[in-house]
């Protein structure tokens, strides 16, 4: 208990006892909280205070104020109640603009104007930064110090040989589990043979290009939004600009050169690991040796099943490299903006990836590629 | 080895600031500390006694930093140890560590405000960890820190990157300032700021320093501010510490010190406090 109340008619005497420091701050709220309201008179004595720091007598001070003309001071007030009345006089040094009014009609309509604004702005900022993207990317391949090859070669590093052993394992696995499902399936019929046509089609055609291109866009999609977002909240790219350094050259091409090579080739990469895992599969569980699964592969692939897949890597590529760069260079002031579009560039580029298969599944059916 | 830092140390006392008799609230003793072959501090010692204002200066790479990481216990020196009244921080185990923590408040170079909460947030978030208190209690006691040095309460609102450079080395004041330490440490506190903004840091330092009785350490490059402020004046050279007044160091033989004090910049400093 920090305080003791005691009613003579219509006066209150509070006694204010141990420790007012910001370590009871709990105690501090309920004690100040509990002194019952609508008496006439209130006496405060603050003598019984054991000690006392700066929160507590601010607590305490605002209560005094609260209480206004009602209520009066018996024994001398604690010393920081000087210097709080000295800071209640002090005038802010430093100003800042009031906030604005809100919830008004006027406002609601502002606020919808502003959204709409906005929006026309970043569709506007998009496709600057996409033409931007082309006219640098086409003059990099009219000069060779334009093109960077030193950062071109480390993007391809980061983004293919370091995730060659991770798009291996989940080729492998997606593929062994595509086997095992449909060797079940087309028992039924007798017909396990034709798991091999089923894993060589599937893997070649949609699951090694698409896996490939998802896990490259959560790693490197994410990667290449946070590296540019840092830079931004650095002032990196306010420096690149003002040495007179084209930003785009040097971070947004090299990225999307580095992942135009990188990503068919980890494609390839997946095939064979998918068609492996296959070919494993099937010798151990189906009992269709290599000799048997080499010569049915042949017979199941048309000339185009490779290169269905393949040609639809480089629109991946460009996918998440483009989206991934965007959002970086999106980032503004603060850490939370940069999660949050580090989050957005993933999430869009898995989706615009698996859309823009979508598409080349109906073209290549109406092509009859 | 210690032990000799020790003695040599002990006899360097403040002059002023009413302090003389009081034991040091901190004490570092015959601290080293090395980065690879690079020797940064060679059994350094120093005192910070209560109520003083004590600045570290020195050339850039002398250490200041890593000094003051060190006092905070951010930063394990390699060998010697620091003592916060009389308990020795580098052998305290992390529980006691905190504990001794929650009485510093620390401002960092840039502010250190967490950008994704408001000021008022920041100021908060020391308090909502260690007690518990309704929304109105944590708005009232934010406000004080606020008002205190010298922002408007308007300003709780603001996010860190809403606010100009001299308004975040208030609230990052303001958050040092969250559970009434009675020891600060400031670095930097007026890097990058104008001439002006910066004198009235200066003056917000002094205020809070004499109405709440604070010790302050801090680490300055800026002449004004430590002439301004401070009482005593602690040189890291030659990877070791050179203390006394500031009468004291400004008279000091050392090359590196007298360049400090004496030279053009400096003279410009000793001129505007003169024509004061």
């Amino acid at each position: 208990m920090l305080l003791e109340s005691e009613r003579r008619e219509n006066t209150l005497i509070v006694r204010l006892k141990g420790e007012w420091r910001i370590d009871n701050l709990a105690q501090i709220e309920s004690a100040l909280a509990g002194v019952p309201a609508g008496v006439e008179r209130y006496i405060v004595d603050f003598t019984g205070i054991e000690t006392i720091d700066l929160s507590g007598a601010w607590l305490l001070h605002r209560w005094v104020r609260s209480m206004g003309d009602r209520l009066e001071i018996a024994g001398a007030p604690p010393a920081h109640f000087d210097f709080i009345d000295d800071v209640l006089q002090l005038e802010p040094k430093e100003r800042v603009p009031p906030p604005e009014a809100r919830l008004s009609l006027r406002e609601a309509l502002a606020w919808l104007g502003r959204n709409t604004l906005e929006w026309f702005r970043q569709t506007r900022d998009a496709i600057g930064f996409f033409g931007r993207v082309t006219v640098n990317g086409l003059r990099a391949f009219r000069s060779l110090k334009h093109l960077r090859v030193p950062s071109i070669a480390r993007h391809v590093y980061e983004t293919g040989i370091q995730a060659i052993p991770i798009v291996s394992l989940i080729a492998f696995l997606i593929s062994v589990i595509v086997a095992y499902l449909g060797a079940q399936q087309l028992r039924q019929f007798g017909a396990e043979i034709f798991t091999v046509d089923l894993v060589t089609v599937a893997v070649l055609r949609e699951m090694s290009p698409l896996l490939t291109a998802i896990i490259v866009a959560g790693r490197s999609g994410s990667a290449f939004a946070a590296e540019i977002g840092v830079m931004r909240l650095n002032d990196e790219i306010d420096a690149l600009q003002s040495m007179g350094v084209n930003h785009f050259e040097v971070l947004v091409t090299p990225r999307l050169a580095g992942l135009l090579i990188a990503l068919p080739l980890l494609t390839v990469i997946a095939d064979a690991m998918g068609l492996a895992g296959g070919a494993l599969l099937s010798s151990v569980l189906l009992d269709i040796s290599l000799d048997q699964f080499l010569p049915r592969m042949k017979d199941a692939l048309a000339p185009t099943t490779f290169w269905a897949g393949i040609v639809k890597t480089p629109v991946f590529a460009l996918i998440i490299a483009l989206v991934g760069t965007y959002r970086g260079l999106q980032v503004r002031e603060s850490s939370r903006e940069l999660g949050r579009l580090t989050t957005v560039a993933v999430v869009q580029s898995i989706f615009l990836v698996i859309f823009a298969d979508a598409v080349f599944a109906v073209v290549f059916v109406e092509l009859d590629f | 080895m210690q032990r000799v830092g020790n003695e040599r140390q002990t006899t360097i006392r403040p002059r002023s600031g009413g302090t003389d008799s009081a034991a040091p609230i901190i004490s570092v003793r015959g601290v080293t500390n090395r980065f690879g072959p690079q020797l940064v501090h060679d059994a350094v010692d120093l005192d910070v006694y209560p109520g003083e204002v004590l600045g570290i200066v020195g050339g850039s790479g002398s250490g200041k930093s890593v000094l003051l990481r060190t006092m905070l216990g951010l930063h394990r020196p390699n060998a010697g140890d620091v003592r916060i009244e009389g308990m020795d921080i580098t052998r305290m185990s992390t529980e006691e560590l905190l504990a001794i923590k929650r009485r510093y408040g620390v401002t960092f170079q840039h502010g250190a405000l967490f950008s994704s909460l408001t000021v008022a947030e920041n100021i908060q978030l020391p308090m909502r960890e260690f007690f518990s208190a309704s929304e109105r209690t944590y708005d009232a006691l934010a406000e004080l820190r606020l008002r205190m040095v010298g922002l408007p309460v308007e300003a709780g609102r603001k996010l860190p990157s809403q606010l100009s450079g001299g308004m975040v080395k208030r609230a990052a004041l303001a958050r040092a300032l969250a559970l009434d330490p009675s020891i600060l440490f400031l670095d930097e506190p007026t890097a990058g700021l104008d001439p002006i903004s910066a004198a009235s840091f200066d003056e917000l330092i002094v205020y809070l320093h004499r109405s709440l009785k604070l010790t302050i350490v801090m680490i300055t490059h800026d002449l004004d501010t430590l002439l301004a402020t401070c009482n005593r004046v602690a040189v890291l050279v030659d990877r070791k510490i050179v203390v006394d007044t500031l009468e004291g160091i400004m008279n000091n033989p050392h090359p590196w010190i007298r360049e400090y004090f004496h030279g053009p910049r400096a003279r410009a400093a000793h001129l505007a406090r003169g024509a004061r």
